[in-house]
């Protein structure tokens, strides 16, 4: 039946790929019609393919997408090794075409349907919610500037209405978000619903589904958008997508309702008797470890609360693919020759990890961080946040299997890809580092005179500051940070000490080019984030959403957000439909980011300039706390 | 004369001069900390040109002195000065402009949170048998489970024994319970004391939380005709290993008056302890053993001496401590 319906969209077979890989007379035939395509394409390429009025844009010709590509910076040499690689886990009846080839025109979907539906992952049958049966759903490659055309069918058999949030597409009409409530009433199942909006930005980004926990179950793909021009980024070679995330078998309504009962439920690594000589080591003899643990007990709260959900039920996974599985025993791979320039794709579609990101032995270029092009920056290590995307670069030095290595913050688990010159060469498992342990700074209680100040900001046309004060102690919020610090420097917990490595910290984003039009603000908003973990209620300024009206702003303005992050953990907040310009000292060359990691004790500062009119989510990327309450309108208008 | 003269400046000057540095020196000892703190005083009478004058004028005669480096409590004295001079809320500020509590405008009334939700939950805390070799041995639960939401739920507590076909300390709670602070639940409602005994009913009131240092805590009044009673249970995890936990665990109930039915006496009337060793073998499935002390103490235990065997109610005298296994668990 689904086999069907996708035949009928047009999304089918992809042979000509699995013929590339196996050449037979067929696929020769296969390349002389390329051949042919892309002459076609070179003569079409003069007639404006986004001149097409709605539905027809997106179904261009093979050889309309080929000239858009040439065009588009990723211009192919024709020696067919251009692989782009996504997916993983396909419904039983669904055919292999995990491999996309940018050689050959690509085509995306143009209609995403949403089952709840069988899938296998380490060997097991699971059901998971799909989009046109994958995990993840496939790869949105357009082109900026193109009208975008997408129907969305909500099946029959979804337990409950669905939607598609185009998350990082920060321009887009407030009605196309696709945020239940705020921009639609969601799809029901057995209805539709039709997304048309242009195609704002170039840049990496995703898309998931909004309603409820759904995109835990499975329901997150790629998007790929080309740049209109020249690309602003050097040709690389080869290009891969790898889609971050986790699986548990372990269903949503379950895992609210363990965490609410007990917050610790699948924290299994809190300190106990047998850990005090290590303590008594870290923080510097059995004074002070007493003195922590009181601390600690006195404030309700664990040290070792790092994550929500931790790897005792998750398997993490890239592109769908578990490491040691059955199914993927050998994890994603990527092919390389050595020299070349391979560019990697990272999206954090995890639900609650914050994923560790390294390449041991090979340096990383980041070249985009959430879509928009920064100024490259070389390091080992970066942090990648539910939500984030960040794209790089590396050259292999060596002729040998490189892996890629993912841990999430608290260490629990790994997920690991292989950067191989053979397909048949793994690479070796790294140890995982420490497990980092929460101290004062995320308490946001170093002494004032310790703390570094908050570095200055231009507030030269500040008229006014809406600051509630310290949000109250009441049942949604357990503590608030005393002395909260900027801690854009800061890498992060648990990467902070290993100086053998180059690590990302947000003061290392420098954004390409100067936003256009960035003016001073004229107002800033405080913004408190707070929670009770040990009622796992969470919210901005100790209320949750559905006991908040919406932040106001007025179109055209630009506000700066102060926001500070009582709770002992990261929260990565994401804004719908407006640019966060993160302040971290660079200037007008600030980043623009959809989502930022605002780290546990700390304030940040973004500006945000309010033109897009409509009612917009500012929200916890961290799905379960988004849902439990730190989540909020902002309305433009 | 003349030399002297000349390598003095003027003593104008010298006294300008003095009164500049002196006035620099005020400037960085009292520097404000803030920004604001400029705006702030533009709106007061002297602006801060007018200070400086002033302060130069009072300054003028001064001897030149470096200022003191300040520690201890003279710097604690500048700060807290300094504290008192800015002033906490600049004056641009609006409280809860942005962010105010007026309804969102939800297309279809759609949520798109879940932060509603309702929440049903179980917890077995002691489902055990306790055992002496050669003596009686009896099976006891102690357990309560809520539906509702994060503020306001529906609560029922429930214990007893079990021994022989009679049960025996049954007491039944049908609560109410609000969150009212981070960890503090205010509940209300009904106690029934049922079991094969003879019945009484109790109005309740009182607080369940997690105190300071992470000790569950449980503290509630309760009332009828008769009297009062008050009951207080406490009980605290140690973890041992990650797995593997450490429980002490206390029960006090206090009656205002005898019931000789009912085998409690006035003050404190009975004591329920237990030292219990749990393994989670998973969180909702933890088996444990451990030692458990039950008794009445005081009056009620001479009570119990003289009535108890009359009205075929269990003294629970000489198998106060016995071994206990159990199952601790939730859903």
């Amino acid at each position: 039946m689904i086999e069907g319906r996708m035949l009928e969209t047009g999304l089918q077979p992809l042979a000509f790929v699995s013929a590339l890989k196996n050449p037979t007379p067929s696929s020769v035939l296969w390349r002389a019609v390329a051949a042919t395509l892309v002459v076609c394409g070179a003569v079409l390429a003069t007639t404006p393919a986004q001149g097409a009025t709605d539905t027809g844009s997106h179904r261009m010709s093979h050889g309309q997408r080929r000239a858009s590509l040439g065009a588009s910076g990723f211009k192919v040499t024709g020696h067919g090794r251009h692989l782009l690689r996504t997916g993983g886990i396909k419904g039983p009846y669904l055919p292999d075409a995990t491999r996309y080839d940018l050689t050959m025109p690509y085509r995306s979907p143009t209609v995403l349907d949403v089952t709840a539906q069988k899938f296998t992952l380490d060997g097991k049958t699971r059901v998971a919610l799909l989009i046109n049966g994958r995990m993840p759903a496939p790869l949105l490659r357009w082109r900026e500037g193109d009208d975008v055309t997408i129907t969305v069918n909500c099946h029959d058999d979804m337990p409950m209405p669905t939607s598609i949030h185009w998350h990082g597409l920060q321009d887009i009409p407030s009605n196309q978000d696709g945020t239940p409530g705020l921009s639609f009433a969601g799809i029901k199942p057995g209805e539709s619903f039709t997304y048309h909006f242009k195609v704002p930005q170039a840049g990496t980004y995703w898309y998931h589904s909004q309603t409820g926990a759904e995109m835990a179950r499975g329901m997150y793909g790629p998007i790929i958008v080309d740049p209109k021009g020249p690309s602003p980024y050097p040709k690389a070679q080869r290009d891969y997508v790898l889609v971050l995330s986790g699986w548990t078998d372990v269903i949503p309504r379950e895992l609210i309702s363990n965490v609410k009962m007990y917050d610790d439920y699948y924290d299994f690594d809190q300190r106990s008797f047998t850990t005090i000589p290590e303590e008594i080591k870290t923080e510097g003899g059995f004074w002070n470890a007493l003195q922590s643990r009181l601390l600690w007990s006195r404030l309700r709260m664990t040290a070792t609360d790092i994550a929500d959900v931790t790897g005792e039920v998750y398997s993490y996974i890239i592109n769908g693919i578990a490491h040691g599985s059955k199914a993927g025993a050998d994890g994603w791979t990527g092919i390389f020759s050595k020299g070349e320039r391979v560019r990697l794709h990272f999206v954090n579609a995890g639900g609650m990890s914050l994923f560790d990101v390294r390449i041991p032995g090979c340096a990383m270029t980041l070249i985009e961080a959430d879509g928009r092009p920064i100024q490259p920056v070389t390091v080992d290590e970066f942090r990648i946040a539910p939500g984030e995307t960040y794209v790089v670069d590396v050259t292999p030095p060596e002729e040998r299997p490189y892996p890629v290595f993912i841990q999430p913050e608290d260490r629990s688990g790994y997920a690991i890809g292989s950067l191989t010159p053979r397909a048949t060469w793994r690479a070796p498992v790294p140890p995982l580092d420490e497990r980092p342990t929460r101290t004062l700074v995320d308490l946001g209680r170093l002494p004032p005179g310790e703390r570094a100040p908050l570095p200055p900001v231009d507030d030269s046309a500040l008229a006014e500051i809406d600051d509630p004060g310290p949000p109250p102690l009441n049942a949604d919020n357990q503590y608030v940070a005393p002395h909260p610090t900027d801690r854009t420097d800061d890498p992060g917990d648990g990467l902070r000490h290993v100086p053998e490595r180059r690590i990302l910290n947000y003061t290392m984003l420098k954004a390409r080019f100067p936003a256009p039009g960035q003016k001073p603000p004229t107002r800033e908003i405080v913004l408190h984030l707070t929670g009770n973990l040990e009622r796992y209620i969470w919210g901005f300024n100790s209320r949750k959403f559905s006991d908040s009206g919406p932040i106001k702003l007025k179109q055209g303005e630009v506000v700066r957000f102060k926001v500070i992050n009582d709770t002992i953990m990261e929260q990565p907040l994401h804004l719908h439909g407006l640019w966060m310009q993160l302040e971290n000292g660079q200037g007008p060359y600030r980043p623009l980011k959809h989502t930022i990691i605002v780290q546990p004790g700390a304030v940040a500062r973004f500006v945000v300039q309010a033109d897009n009119p409509g009612l917009w989510a500012l929200q916890c990327q961290l799905i379960y706390r988004g849902l439990m309450g730190m989540f909020r309108a902002i309305e433009v208008k | 004369m003349a030399p002297l003269a000349s390598a003095q400046p003027a003593p104008q000057a010298a006294k300008a001069g003095a009164a500049k540095a002196a006035a620099s020196v005020v400037e960085a000892t009292l520097k404000p900390p803030h920004h604001y703190v400029t705006a702030h005083m533009k709106a007061h009478a002297l602006s801060m040109a007018q200070m400086r004058q002033q302060n130069q004028e009072a300054m003028a005669g001064w001897p030149i002195m470096p200022a003191p480096p300040l520690h201890g409590p003279a710097l604690q004295r500048q700060r807290r000065l300094l504290r008192a001079w800015t002033p906490r809320k600049p004056p641009r500020v609006v409280h809860r402009a942005a962010d105010a509590k007026a309804p969102i405008p939800l297309i279809d009334g759609v949520q798109p949170v879940l932060d509603r939700g309702r929440w049903f939950h179980a917890l077995l805390e002691q489902l055990e048998g306790r055992y002496l070799p050669g003596r009686n041995t009896d099976f006891r639960w102690e357990g309560q489970m809520w539906y509702g939401t994060d503020i306001n739920k529906f609560m029922v507590k429930s214990e007893g024994t079990w021994a022989k076909g009679v049960v025996d300390g049954g007491i039944q709670q049908f609560l109410y319970s609000r969150a009212i602070s981070p960890y503090w639940d205010f509940q209300t409602g009904i106690r029934a004391d049922l079991d094969s005994g003879p019945a009484d009913i109790w109005g309740a009131v009182g607080v369940q939380g997690l105190s300071l240092y992470e000790f569950e805590l449980q503290a509630t009044g309760y009332f009828n005709a008769t009297g009062v009673a008050a009951r207080l249970e406490a009980s605290y995890d140690i973890l041992i290993t990650k797995r593997l936990f450490l429980q002490p665990e206390v029960e006090l109930n206090f009656y205002s008056q005898d019931n000789i039915k009912r085998g409690y006496g006035r003050g404190l009337s009975d004591i329920d302890g237990g030292l219990r060793l749990r393994y989670e073998f998973w969180r909702k499935f933890a088996p444990y053993i451990g030692v458990t002390y039950e008794g009445p103490v005081g009056h009620a235990a001479w009570l119990r001496r003289h009535y108890g065997k009359a009205r075929r109610i269990d003294t629970g005298l000489g198998k106060n401590l016995r071994f206990t296994f159990g199952l601790r668990t939730w859903f």
